[in-house]
C-alpha cells in the first residue's frame, strides 16, 4: 500500500474516529513521523491536553464531571477520559457505536458482581431481540435454544453469584 | 523469575505444535479492563498512574497463574528488554514506548501476560500454539475472573467492559491468529483473501499488529467488532474464516506441487542456499527466506528440518534479540553480520533441500534415489 503523502510504501495505517466518522490513512514511516502519527513518548496526548489552558466556555459545558475531560476532546482524540465519560457522554454515543460495531448493547462476559436485576432485564430483552431474529431468518434450533434460555432467566429472577 | 531466565526458556506456542500448525503460528486473545475510579492511563498524570500501579501489581502478582513468574516495573526495564518482549509478543509495542508507572506481568511458561497501564488499566493476553483461539479465551477468561474479584472493574449495564478506546467497548476482547501464508502469497493469491477477510468485519495485519508490514508472509487476522456479540461468537466467526484460509493455502501448496515444482524446489533451494552461506542478511530478507524454507519443511523437501527450530531462529534473529546477545545496542549493519552468523550456525546440521518430484532424476544421474531420502 502506497503512503497517502509521499507514494513510498506505507508502514502505518492508522484509523481515526472524527466526528463519528472513521477514517483510514495510510503513511509510510518518515511521513508519520513527520505528521506526528508514532507515538514515540508514549502520553505525549495526555501530557499536551493537561498542559493546555483552561478549557472554553463552550466545552466545558458538556465535560466528564469525574476527569474534567471534554466532549471536544473526545472528538478530536477519539478515546475517553475515564470510565465515567462514558455516563457523561452517553448521549449520542449509539450512533457511534453502530458505525463501529455489531450492536450497541453488551451481549457478552459479565462480572460476577454485578450480575443484578437490572442487568438481567436488559439481558432479557437482548434475547427477546435475538429471539425474533432467529424466528425472522428461520434458523429455528437457535430460536429454540433462545427461548430457553429466556425462560431459564425468567424463573430464577434474582440468582446470582453462584 | 528473572529475566535471563524468561528469555532462555521457550514459550510452549515457540515448539512448532498445535492444531494446524504448519499453517497457524499462534493464536491469542487479549482482554482489555479498566478500574472504577482511575482515569485511563492515556488521560492520567504519573502520580495517578503509578497509585493504581500500586494498588493492581500485587493483585496481579499474586495471582495462582503468575506463581514463579515474571514481573517487572517498565522504569526497571532497558529499551533493549522492553523490546525483546514486543519481538516475543508478551507486550505491545505501545506498551513498549512507556516508562513511568508501567508494569509486565509473564507466567512462567509465557502462556498468559498482563500489561498494566497500556491503552487500558490491564490488557490480559493468554497465546497458544496452533489454532486453539478456545484454549487461549479459557485461560483469560479465568484470570480476568479471578481479578475481577480482587479489583473494582469498570463496567455498565449497557456497554459491557468500559475501555478507552470505544472501538474496545463490551466484550474488550481481541482475538487473533497468527498465520503463515507463502503458497498464497508465491501464487499471488493473497490480495483476494486478505480483501474478503477485510470485507467479513475482521482485520489483517502484519506480523507486530497494527500499522506493521506483512514480513515473511505471516499475518495477523482478528475481530474488529466488541460490542453487540458474545466472545464465544467471535471466536467461532473467526475460527469459520480461519478454517477457509487454511484450506486455501493447502489448495495452494498442493498446486505449487502439481504444476510448479521446478519454481517451488527453485525457491526453497535458494532459500536454503541464501541463509546457509549468507555473512549479510537484512530483517526483510532474513523473514521472507525462512518463509521458504519453512514451506519446503512443511511439505518434507528439507529433510530434518524442525519447525520450531526455524521459530525459534525467526526470534532469535530480531533487532532486540540480537542486541540482548550481544550486550549492547547495534548499528543496523552490525545487526546484518549478526544475523547472518547465527542463521549459519542454526542451519549447520541441516543438509540441503530435495527436489519436489521423485519422478524427475538428475539428467546425469538416473540412478541416483538421493531425491527419496
Amino acid at each position: 500500500m502506497k503512503c497517502d503523502v509521499c507514494e513510498s510504501e506505507a508502514t502505518v495505517f492508522l484509523t481515526q474516529i472524527i466526528n463519528g466518522q472513521m477514517t483510514t490513512v495510510n503513511l509510510c514511516d518518515v511521513c508519520s513521523k513527520a505528521k506526528g502519527v508514532t507515538d514515540e513518548t508514549g502520553f505525549g496526548l495526555a501530557e499536551a491536553f493537561l498542559s493546555q489552558p483552561a478549557p472554553s466556555a463552550e466545552s466545558a459545558a458538556s465535560s466528564c464531571e469525574a476527569c474534567g475531560f471534554t466532549a471536544a476532546q473526545l472528538k478530536k482524540i477519539g478515546r475517553m477520559g475515564c470510565p465515567e465519560c462514558y455516563s457523561a457522554f452517553r448521549d449520542g454515543l449509539d450512533g457511534l457505536l453502530k458505525a463501529m460495531h455489531k450492536g450497541t448493547r453488551h451481549v457478552g462476559k459479565t462480572p460476577r458482581t454485578i450480575t443484578t436485576e437490572g442487568h438481567l432485564r436488559g439481558s432479557v430483552s437482548q434475547l427477546r431481540e435475538e429471539l425474533a431474529h432467529a424466528v425472522r431468518d428461520e434458523r429455528y434450533e437457535d430460536a429454540a435454544h433462545l427461548k430457553s434460555e429466556i425462560e431459564r432467566l425468567l424463573e430464577k429472577p434474582l440468582e446470582s453469584n453462584p | 523469575m528473572l529475566f535471563k531466565t524468561l528469555i532462555n526458556h521457550p514459550a510452549d506456542w515457540m515448539q512448532g505444535t498445535g492444531p494446524h500448525s504448519e499453517i497457524v503460528m499462534t493464536s491469542r486473545v487479549r482482554l482489555a479492563r479498566n478500574l472504577r475510579g482511575f482515569p485511563f492511563p492515556g488521560y492520567s498524570q504519573e502520580h495517578q498512574r503509578h497509585d493504581l500501579l500500586k494498588l493492581a501489581r500485587p493483585c496481579v502478582d499474586a495471582l495462582p497463574e503468575m506463581k514463579d513468574g515474571y514481573s517487572e516495573d517498565y522504569a526497571k526495564l532497558s529499551k533493549i528488554r522492553k523490546q525483546v518482549l514486543v519481538e516475543r509478543h508478551l507486550v505491545s509495542r505501545e506498551h513498549a514506548a512507556r516508562a513511568n508507572g508501567c508494569a509486565v506481568v509473564v507466567d512462567r511458561k509465557q502462556n498468559l501476560s498482563i500489561m498494566i497501564n497500556e491503552e487500558d488499566h490491564f490488557r490480559i493476553q493468554g497465546i497458544r500454539p496452533g489454532l486453539n483461539l478456545r484454549s487461549a479465551w479459557q485461560l483469560v477468561d479465568k484470570v480476568d475472573s479471578e481479578l475481577e474479584a480482587a479489583l473494582p472493574y469498570a463496567y455498565d449495564e449497557k456497554f459491557g467492559y468500559l475501555t478507552a478506546c470505544p472501538t474496545n467497548l463490551g466484550t474488550g476482547m481481541r482475538a487473533s491468529v497468527m498465520l503463515h501464508l507463502p503458497a498464497l502469497a508465491l501464487t499471488d493469491q493473497i490480495n483476494p483473501v486478505i480483501k474478503a477477510v477485510g470485507k467479513i468485519g475482521l482485520a489483517v495485519r502484519g506480523l507486530y499488529g497494527e500499522g506493521t508490514e506483512a514480513l515473511g508472509n505471516l499475518f495477523q487476522i482478528s475481530n474488529q467488532h466488541t460490542l453487540g456479540e458474545k466472545e464465544s461468537e467471535i471466536i467461532s466467526q473467526i475460527e469459520k474464516v480461519i478454517e477457509r484460509v487454511i484450506s486455501s493455502e493447502r489448495n495452494a501448496r498442493q498446486k505449487l506441487v502439481e504444476d510448479n515444482p521446478t519454481m517451488l524446489s527453485d525457491q526453497v533451494g535458494r532459500a536454503f542456499a541464501v541463509l546457509r552461506y549468507a555473512h549479510i542478511l537484512t530483517s526483510k530478507e532474513a523473514l521472507n527466506l525462512l518463509s521458504m524454507l519453512r514451506l519446503g519443511a512443511d511439505l518434507d523437501l528439507v529433510p530434518n528440518c524442525d519447525r520450531s527450530l526455524l521459530d525459534m531462529l525467526l526470534l532469535e534473529i530480531q533487532p532486540a534479540h540480537l542486541q540482548l546477545r550481544a550486550a549492547r545496542e547495534l548499528t543496523p549493519d552490525e545487526r546484518d553480520v549478526r544475523r547472518a552468523e547465527i542463521t549459519r550456525a542454526r542451519l549447520q546440521s541441516l543438509s540441503g533441500p530435495s527436489n519436489v518430484s521423485n519422478n524427475q532424476p538428475p539428467p546425469e544421474a538416473p540412478s541416483s534415489d538421493s531425491t527419496d531420502e
